[in-house]
């Protein structure tokens, strides 16, 4: 079975979560959505950390800690300026709608 | 012939220059000879044998060679001079007489390659060598009877003269390929191997041909079909009369005195092939005669009287004089037949002087008549024009020989008395027959020009000095030469042969001679006699028929159309000729035009083909092909939309086919 572990049904989980996380991303049309998509990729992917820090050799030390919030930093700063392309995209194109973001076809 | 190239190139105002570079290359060569021929006179009266000759190589086949080279014998030496001189006195003629043509330069130019050529005939050792120069005294010969090419008469009768005498040539030419199949050598003279010495001759002697002809007579007598032809013999004469459209300069140099001598030059060069066979006695005159020889005196002797025949009907000026020189070649030929070289030679020297002097004479003549040469509208040109007319009366008694003081006299009388020595009377009589007529016709048509009144349209005048001093210098020459060749001092014969020659009244006293010498001056007086009686001082009108034809209208009809040779000739070979040309052509524009159509044809199918094939398969496989890039083209823009989400979405199923293919490989 493949929830033979807890660390197998968090790194389900996490899996889960990271393919909701992509669907979303490749599929809405509003980009605020595929923002909150890539977000929910980068948890996924910090759960993953997580678990793997919980179950892992060295539970004890602050290794997977730290880098998960470094991530949720990044992630943070990252989130800030996908918002600022967006709001620029709506100035100009006066729509959020990613299928009409099309001026680069070649 | 330097002289001809040079004047080829100048342009046609340059008169006087082509005039003086023809009458200097003349007057050069005409010093050069003489000085040859004092060289072999001085070898001749110290009893050498005088024969020099430089010979060379000119192109080497395998084992055999074709030689060229150059004599310098007695025969050469007095040909070369007789030509020079008289073509000397010819050139200085024509600077008068040509006067008013526009032409002038080209007609030096002419002349001046026909000198060299003829010169060139004369002087040869080779066979080749002469044969190439015969060949080209043809040509000029064609270029001057056809001088005036616009004339249509013209251009046919130089065409008639080259085509005819060609027909000779071919025959030459079998002679020539024969004698050096059989004897290895082109060479006349070549230090004892050349074809005329004892060497070779004697082999040519022992085989034997068809109709029992030894091969040295069959090849004298292929020769001779060349001679016949130049020399306008019998069959092959028809060309001279008409080659009078001709200017009258060119009649007297070449249908006088030199191409028509050149045929009677080579028989007498190639004589001991001819009469190889004969015992020589030791005075060089031959005793008995080759079949070869035979023919050559028959067929000499048939045209002496045929010719003489026709001329008794003429009305031309030139024709007549046409005529007798057809005439008198036959008298050559039939010496050189009986006599031997020197015989023959002695009259063609003499014929030369007093025929080139008449010719001129009458183109004195027709120039002072403004161009008329109709005898019946002249007459009475002995007061107007008195030096032409001394002059021609004794061209005119010279031809007819007569007795005594003129050079024709001993020449003819050399052949007749050869003739009567020989074994054949039949020779002898129509050789006298034709003194006869000779004379007869000469008288004719002084008494038709000179005597009488004069009928033509506008006055004669007496023509310029340049004209009339050659005719003097000729006169007198026509006298003097008769000198050389009287049996009291033989010196002629004696020169050609080598021999010593005394000068002794004894000779006078041969037997039979004086008989003879009496008979030919009566036939001669009788010739003069009855034409004079007949044609006298009566001048009759243009239009009235002659004295002759009212008394025999066929047999003056007949004459007056030249015994219908040529019409002869039209009939058969011509005919013939014609016929065999149509058919060519017909082949010619069917079959192989046909042929060539039918690939033409054939070629344009293929090049349809190559159409077709370019445009729909080659040019429409190209396009289609380009149209499936452009399309496929098309098709891969699409990918490039411009989309981000579509950009990852690839990528995405990219990167799971990857991360699949890697666990796949990793557990395999």
């Amino acid at each position: 079975m493949i929830i033979a572990s807890p660390l197998a049904a968090y790194l389900l989980v996490a899996a889960l979560l990271f393919a909701i996380g992509l669907a979303g991303a490749l599929t809405r049309r509003n980009a605020i959505l595929v923002l909150i998509g890539i977000e929910l990729m980068l948890n996924a992917a910090n759960l993953n950390f997580i678990a793997f820090w919980r179950y892992g050799p060295h539970p004890e030390a602050l290794t997977g800690m730290m880098f998960a919030i470094f991530s949720i930093a990044v992630a943070a700063a990252e989130a800030a300026v996908g918002l600022g392309l967006v709001i620029q995209i709506y100035r100009h194109a006066r729509t959020t709608d990613l299928d009409q973001m099309n001026r680069m076809k070649g | 012939m330097v002289a001809a190239g040079v004047i080829a190139l100048l342009k046609q105002p340059k008169r006087a220059a082509a005039a003086a570079l023809s009458i200097g290359s003349l007057g050069v060569s005409l010093l050069i000879s003489l000085i040859a021929f004092g060289h072999v006179l001085a070898g001749w009266a110290n009893s050498l044998a005088v024969r020099e000759t430089v010979n060379f190589t000119w192109i080497q086949f395998g084992s055999s060679t074709a030689d060229l080279g150059w004599v310098l014998d007695p025969l050469s030496a007095v040909m070369i001079v007789m030509v020079c001189f008289v073509g000397l006195l010819i050139f200085i003629y024509s600077t008068g007489y040509m006067a008013h043509d526009e032409n002038f330069t080209r007609f030096f130019c002419f002349l001046s390659l026909f000198a060299g050529a003829m010169l060139g005939v004369v002087i040869a050792n080779s066979l080749l060598l002469l044969f190439m120069c015969w060949e080209l005294v043809g040509l000029t010969s064609y270029l001057l009877i056809g001088f005036w090419y616009q004339k249509p008469s013209a251009a046919a009768a130089a065409k008639k003269a080259f085509l005819t005498t060609r027909v000779g040539d071919i025959f030459f030419f079998l002679g020539i390929v024969w004698l050096f199949a059989q004897t290895g050598t082109l060479l006349f003279y070549n230090h004892g191997f050349g074809s005329m010495e004892g060497f070779a001759l004697a082999g040519l002697l022992t085989q034997h041909t068809n109709f029992g002809l030894t091969v040295a007579g069959a090849i004298g007598l292929l020769i001779f079909a060349g001679a016949a032809g130049k020399s306008g013999q019998l069959p092959l004469h028809v060309w001279l009369p008409d080659a009078m459209e001709g200017p009258t300069p060119v009649s007297a140099l070449i249908h006088a005195a030199t191409m028509v001598a050149a045929g009677v030059y080579l028989i007498a060069r190639v004589y001991p092939l001819m009469s190889a066979g004969i015992p020589l006695i030791h005075t060089g005159e031959v005793t008995g005669t080759t079949a070869a020889l035979t023919v050559v005196t028959w067929v000499g002797a048939a045209t002496a009287v045929f010719a003489a025949l026709i001329a008794v009907a003429q009305n031309d000026i030139k024709r007549i004089l046409a005529y007798s020189t057809v005439s008198q070649l036959g008298y050559m030929m039939a010496g050189l037949g009986l006599g031997g070289v020197a015989v023959g030679m002695f009259h063609l020297i003499t014929h030369a002087f007093f025929k080139a002097l008449l010719f001129l004479g009458a183109g004195s003549v027709i120039h002072g008549c403004h161009e008329e040469q109709d005898i019946r509208h002249m007459g009475g040109l002995k007061a107007d024009m008195p030096l032409t007319f001394a002059t021609y009366a004794i061209g005119m008694l010279a031809l007819s020989g007569f007795p005594l003081f003129f050079s024709g006299f001993w020449s003819k009388d050399g052949i007749l008395e050869a003739a009567h020595s020989g074994a054949i009377q039949g020779p002898y009589y129509l050789l006298v027959f034709g003194a006869l007529l000779t004379a007869f016709y000469m008288t004719r048509q002084v008494s038709y020009v000179f005597f009488g009144y004069w009928r033509g349209h506008h006055t004669a005048h007496e023509s310029p000095r340049v004209m009339t001093v050659p005719l003097a210098i000729l006169a007198f020459f026509a006298i003097a030469l008769g000198v050389i060749g009287t049996p009291a001092w033989p010196w002629f014969r004696a020169f050609l042969n080598g021999r010593s020659a005394p000068f002794s009244l004894h000779g006078f006293a041969e037997p039979g001679l004086a008989l003879l010498m009496i008979t030919s001056s009566c036939v001669v007086l009788l010739g003069i006699g009855l034409g004079w009686w007949l044609y006298g001082n009566k001048s009759p009108k243009a239009e009235d028929p002659d004295v002759l034809e009212k008394a025999a209208p066929w047999l003056w009809a007949g004459l007056r159309d030249r015994l219908y040779v040529d019409e002869f000739y039209g009939v058969t070979f011509i005919a013939f000729y014609a016929w065999w040309a149509r058919v060519a052509d017909w082949f010619d524009r069917r079959v192989w035009g046909g042929i060539v159509a039918l690939v033409t044809w054939l070629f344009g199918l293929w090049a349809q083909l190559n159409r077709l094939i370019d445009t729909y398969w080659v040019n429409g496989g190209f396009d289609k092909a380009c149209e499936e890039i452009s399309s496929s083209g098309g098709l891969l823009a699409r990918v490039q939309n411009g989309r981000v989400q579509f950009y990852l979405r690839i990528l995405a199923v990219a990167m799971i086919a990857l991360a699949a293919i890697l666990i796949w490989s990793s557990r395999a």
